[in-house]
């Protein structure tokens, strides 16, 4: 679906991510996985180009990414950004509309169809009977699934999250993984996740890509690359590695 | 459509506030014609009264209906294109870089009234984009910086009006001053005409970037997420309101405050979405200064004051009021 190929991105010129390269394929998920500065959200920024590219290349279903219009790009990747503040009085179901922008005419109204698609993801975000709320009186993590919902209104068929269970609770944050990863597998899409929850990405990703310095230290699956060696030079923090007792996957507990 | 968004909520009522503003606009514009420092005897106008009634004051009144539209539509535009309901041209130095080019115009093309809007709406357009690159910075753009940035670029287009000032002599000052405080005593025809124009056209640029401006109000990188082409947006967006602010400017001069408080006010009444905002906003605007000059024309006659001053004194006080309320 998307192949990335020796990107380098970054402000003004100057890079902070460089060579990048992976491929992500339909129902997978893949984990950006870094400390703070490593250049996850750079990388996640150049994937749909809201950050244009110095060097490298990235093909959309074969195709150059750059040849696509921003309408076009927005039909086919959609973005998780962090939960947003907005300074206006804006409902959530205006908000999440919003997410149907790229289908419509740029003028005019919303269709019927899209009211509904709107309400449908308004519901799979635990956010019914919110429709009407304003954005600025929510709390943090009902912007924040307000802010998923907006995205999986796109109907696009790459999810790009940034941080998508910062201010969730606990049934929020597996809410929201097994809604993407249930995108993933029955609709052909394909997820990028930035989080910092290791516990996360062992459970949920497909493929985990560890950076470090704004290049890739690693890449692999996560019983590959959540190694304590890896988990040491990235976060200079001594884990304990076992394995979850249901799941069967890696079970992450840093060591204070 | 117009109520399918929100209809639910006590803030959203479009049909009901389209309704009372029409009600209102058109009280305001009958109530404006019976006024005025000569009373008009409407059974049996003599040559006289139907002059001053059909050269002076309709001209008039239609003319302060389209600046308070323009001006309307200019402050709800940029107030989503910021990011800042507290955006207005006055306050932002687009109308001082208006009054400046009409200045220009009125020094060196005396006889002449068509460079006026022409270099109202390139001072206009400068003002803009100087306010735009001074305010914005690598994290962004806030409230505190972008005003800040309005105060600098509209004390230092003062000060040069001021120098200019000085070139006039005594009978033209005093007209010169009541123009900058915004008055609407000295519009023409031909201005009335070209006001009008300036309305309906920015006013069409400018709902046709409604739908995107809702998305440009939530963030910038929110709108490129989601398709839109933000930098056409901003472009549009600036020309389209500097020619408003310019056009209006060069005719009527500086009035302050309608394009600060009008669309705060219709936003309280049906929310944010512009498509909403924009038209509702025109004609409020056109109601809140065709009321207020009513005002500026009787309320000492048989002198005048001018429309700015009745703006400001009705929109300071509100708007402090707002804002300690939101």
């Amino acid at each position: 679906m998307l192949e990335v190929k020796n990107i380098s991105v970054g402000y003004n010129g100057s890079p902070v991510v460089r060579n990048i390269s992976f491929t992500l394929e339909k129902g997978k998920i893949i984990t950006l996985l870094g400390a703070n500065g490593s250049g996850k959200t750079t990388i996640l920024k150049a994937l749909n180009l809201s950050l244009p590219l110095i060097e490298g290349e990235i093909l959309l279903e074969g195709r150059l990414l750059q040849s696509f219009t921003r309408r076009e790009i927005a039909r086919k990747i959609t973005v998780v950004a962090q939960e947003t503040e907005t300074k206006f009085p804006v409902t959530v179901l205006e908000f999440v509309l919003a997410g149907r922008f790229a289908h419509g005419s740029a003028f005019g109204w919303e269709t019927q169809q899209d009211l509904q698609i709107a309400r449908e993801c308004i519901k799979l975000c635990d956010l019914e009977g919110y429709e009407e709320r304003l954005m600025n009186r929510l709390s943090g993590g009902e912007r924040q699934r307000a802010v998923l919902a907006r995205a999986l209104a796109t109907q696009a068929k790459i999810l790009l999250l940034d941080e998508p269970t910062n201010n969730l609770d606990l049934s929020h944050q597996a809410l929201t993984f097994r809604l993407v990863k249930n995108r993933c597998q029955k609709c052909d899409s394909a997820a990028i996740v930035i989080t910092h929850d290791l516990n996360l990405a062992s459970e949920f990703a497909d493929e985990i890509i560890l950076l470090s310095g704004g290049t890739v230290l690693t890449k692999g699956t996560p019983h590959e690359v959540l190694t304590q060696e890896n988990l040491q030079k990235v976060f200079n923090v001594r884990v304990l590695l076992d394995e979850n007792p249901i799941s069967r996957n890696l079970r992450i507990t840093a060591i204070y | 459509m117009l109520e399918t968004v929100g209809q639910k909520s006590r803030f959203f009522q479009p049909r009901r506030t389209l309704a009372l503003l029409i009600v209102l606009l058109v009280f305001c514009l009958m109530a404006s014609v019976f006024f005025g420092s000569e009373n008009l005897n409407f059974a049996d106008l003599s040559n006289l009264e139907r002059t001053i009634l059909f050269d002076v004051r309709l001209p008039r009144i239609f003319l302060g209906a389209c600046v308070g539209a323009s001006l309307a539509l200019a402050g709800a535009a940029l107030q989503s294109l910021l990011r800042n309901p507290l955006a207005d041209p006055y306050l932002l130095g687009v109308s001082s870089g208006a009054a400046l080019g009409t200045m220009l115009a009125f020094v060196f093309f005396t006889n002449f009234e068509f460079p006026r809007p022409i270099l109202a709406f390139i001072g206009a357009s400068a003002a803009t984009f100087t306010v735009y690159q001074m305010a914005k910075s690598k994290a962004g753009m806030n409230v505190e910086r972008l005003a800040l940035s309005g105060v600098i670029v509209t004390t230092l287009l003062s000060s040069i009006i001021i120098l200019f000032t000085s070139l006039l002599d005594a009978t033209k000052l005093r007209s010169f001053t009541f123009w900058l405080l915004g008055d609407l005593s000295q519009g023409t025809k031909n201005g009335f005409y070209l006001v009008f124009i300036s309305a309906i056209l920015g006013g069409v640029v400018l709902f046709s970037q409604a739908k995107a401006l809702n998305l440009m109000m939530i963030g910038e990188r929110d709108a490129l997420d989601f398709g839109v082409e933000v930098e056409k947006v901003r472009l549009i967006v600036f020309v389209a309101s500097a020619f408003l602010v310019g056009v209006s400017v060069s005719s009527s001069g500086s009035v302050g405050y309608v394009g600060l408080i009008i669309p705060h006010l219709i936003r309280l009444s049906v929310g944010s979405d512009n498509r909403l905002v924009l038209p509702f906003s025109a004609i409020a605007g056109a109601t809140f200064i065709v009321f207020a000059d009513t005002i500026a024309r009787t309320i000492i006659a048989p002198r005048e004051l001018p429309v700015g001053a009745i703006t400001a004194l009705i929109g300071a006080p509100m708007f402090i009021y707002l804002l300690k309320r939101s």
